[in-house]
């Protein structure tokens, strides 16, 4: 990030942001460490943190360490690589409609990406081999029918609108999805538990196949945070500062997809943490996009392992999906926005 | 104040430029040479293509028709970061993301000079402070923007451009929304700039201070221009009844010479 590395006699206040973003994400990342431990040592099974802190040292029941290894490790990846990618995806979709209130999941994407996911298993397709890429390619109908909206008078112009369209679309889509859930059972057995979001009984395998996406959305990201910051300043001026307003949004709406469909690929779609995410990194590092996306990795990756962590102890020996506790946490966060007596700009 | 117009150099150019939006045409077949180092003013009425046109001179708009010339060459050849190395424009409504502190601001100004590969360099550094203190808001430099008045926060836009480093600058109407106080500070900063080999092309909607502060005018009305010259020899009652429909008695500013209005008024056919 170009926030950091001067070479010249800094200034006071720049040395100061410098300081701080290391500060916030040594921070995030120590938090990020604990929530990890908590993941791996809690469950809602019978092996408590005890017995689980025995398997993770490498002593222990053999059930321990099957448990802590088998089970909770892959997910804690899995809500890792799911968590950042939303938080980053957030970051950006916000920052391309200029609307703090713009969240894959309120906005049809991740509503979008399942319903592709459904057709294509519907048509035949098994669920292994194809998911990623319909997943992305649903993701991208949807951020084009948000964009879309956006694009609309009286739509795009007003955050909270653009958000009641894009839970209209996400509830057309998801009735569709049921639809076709009721219409075929093989299709609905497959995605029935994935339709309402959750890390629980993946695989690391699962991760492979969406690692290519993930590194392509951040080249992407990488390349464009430096425009996307100038956009912020407006269209006019990003273009007469030498960047191409219209490429970048493009790209970003390409990472976007890539990561929302990635993430929805492997855990099913997990509402608000795009909006979470970016919420907070905002709030702690400042308006500048390039430092919201950086602090958005770590901030998403910890929402969702920590979300994953309190969904298995809520109701146990069950589980809750993810989805309902990133709600209940996101909730209160929209409606502050929501509340704010301005909507911040972007 | 003011320097007189010799036959000099032009880096840019308008040459028989069409702007339109969708098919409303706004500027038809423009021809016009902007002098090198000096404060241009564009005046004219409302709605008459001022701001269009600045947006075309900065490859921001495309042409229906004709082209910009910059370095004599057509500007579309150029690539849009060479673009934005010779020509820094301000638009007239400016937006910041809360809390944006002037010096970050100003750094967005050296974009151009940087890349993927090259990021935020020592000369960057210098420059961010040259334009801090050209644009004296040294003291503003933490100060997010949305703190400052309006004086101090326009000057601290013109110092993004600065930042820059472009021997152009256009400014869309730069003192809009300001008191005479705010106004003359940064009319102030804009001669600064000029004394220091900039070339200044500014849409100004008053063209009292357009006379005051300017070495070149161009008139223009209905997307054409009308008059272009030393303010003192282009500024007429005539001109200023063709341009905004008042009759006007000119006198000169006592102490600095440039023409004044005195008893603007309506013509009487246009009275009820």
């Amino acid at each position: 990030m170009t926030a950091a590395g001067s070479n010249g006699a800094p200034r006071v206040g720049e040395a100061g942001t410098r300081m701080r973003m290391t500060g916030l994400t040594a921070a995030c990342a120590a938090v990020l460490a604990l929530a990890c431990l908590a993941s791996l040592l809690l469950g809602a099974g019978s092996v408590d943190a005890g017995p689980a802190l025995a398997g993770l040292l490498g002593h222990g029941s053999e059930e321990a360490r099957f448990v802590v290894f088998e089970l909770r490790a892959p997910r804690t990846v899995i809500a890792l690589v799911v968590g950042a990618a939303l938080g980053v995806a957030g970051a950006l979709l916000q920052a391309v409609t200029r609307n703090p209130l713009a969240e894959p999941g309120l906005l049809g994407v991740s509503a979008g990406s399942a319903f592709a996911v459904a057709v294509a298993l519907t048509l035949g397709a098994s669920a292994a081999t194809l998911r990623s890429t319909v997943a992305q390619l649903g993701a991208l109908g949807g951020c084009l029918c948000a964009i879309g909206a956006g694009r609309l008078r009286g739509v795009g112009d007003d955050p909270v609108r653009l958000v009641l369209a894009g839970a209209a679309l996400s509830s057309l889509l998801a009735a569709l999805t049921s639809m076709l859930l009721l219409v075929d059972q093989r299709t609905a057995d497959e995605i029935r538990f994935w339709v309402v979001g959750s890390v629980a009984g993946r695989r690391l395998s699962d991760l492979s196949g969406i690692l290519p996406s993930l590194a392509a959305a951040a080249l992407i990201t990488l390349a464009i945070a430096r425009p996307l910051a100038a956009l912020a300043l407006g269209d006019r001026v990003a273009a007469g500062l030498g960047h191409r307003p219209g490429t970048v949004r493009l790209l970003a709406v390409i990472a976007v997809a890539l990561l929302v469909g990635a993430a929805t690929a492997v855990a099913g779609p997990i509402a608000f943490v795009g909006l979470v995410v970016p919420f907070a990194a905002r709030a702690l590092a400042g308006p500048d996009i390039r430092r919201t996306l950086w602090l958005s990795v770590p901030l998403g990756a910890l929402v969702v392992v920590a979300a994953d962590v309190v969904s298995r102890l809520v109701v146990q020996p069950s589980e809750l999906p993810i989805g309902v506790l990133t709600a209940l946490l996101g909730a209160p966060v929209l409606i502050a926005v929501v509340r704010a007596r301005r909507l911040p700009t972007l | 104040m003011n320097r007189p117009v010799t036959d000099g150099d032009s880096r840019l150019q308008a040459d028989r430029l069409g702007l339109a939006y969708g098919r409303t045409t706004i500027v038809r077949e423009l021809s016009l040479a902007l002098p090198d180092g000096r404060v241009t003013a564009i005046v004219g009425p409302n709605g008459c293509g001022k701001s269009t046109l600045l947006a075309g001179l900065a490859r921001l708009h495309p042409p229906s028709g004709g082209g910009v010339v910059l370095d004599s060459r057509d500007i579309r050849d150029l690539p849009t970061r060479e673009v934005a190395r010779r020509i820094a424009l301000l638009p007239q409504h400016t937006v910041a993301p809360e809390g944006l502190t002037v010096a970050e601001l100003i750094r967005f100004g050296r974009h151009p000079h940087q890349g993927l590969m090259r990021q935020w360099s020592a000369e960057d550094e210098r420059v961010l402070a040259e334009s801090l203190a050209v644009a004296d808001i040294e003291a503003l430099a933490d100060r997010p923007l949305d703190a400052l008045s309006g004086g101090q926060r326009q000057r601290a836009w013109i110092a993004m451009a600065i930042a820059q480093q472009t021997p152009l600058l256009l400014l869309d109407e730069p003192t809009s929304a300001l008191d005479l106080g705010h106004q003359l500070e940064v009319f102030e900063l804009i001669r600064a700039l000029a004394a220091s080999g900039k070339t200044v092309v500014m849409v100004v909607h008053d063209l009292v201070s357009a006379c005051r502060f300017a070495d070149h005018m161009v008139a223009m009305l209905d997307g054409d221009v009308v008059a272009e010259g030393p303010p003192a020899e282009v500024v007429t009652p005539a001109l200023v009844r063709r341009l905004y429909g008042i009759e006007c008695t000119l006198i000169e500013d006592p102490v600095t010479g440039s023409p004044m209005l005195a008893n603007p008024r309506r013509p009487a056919t246009a009275r009820s």
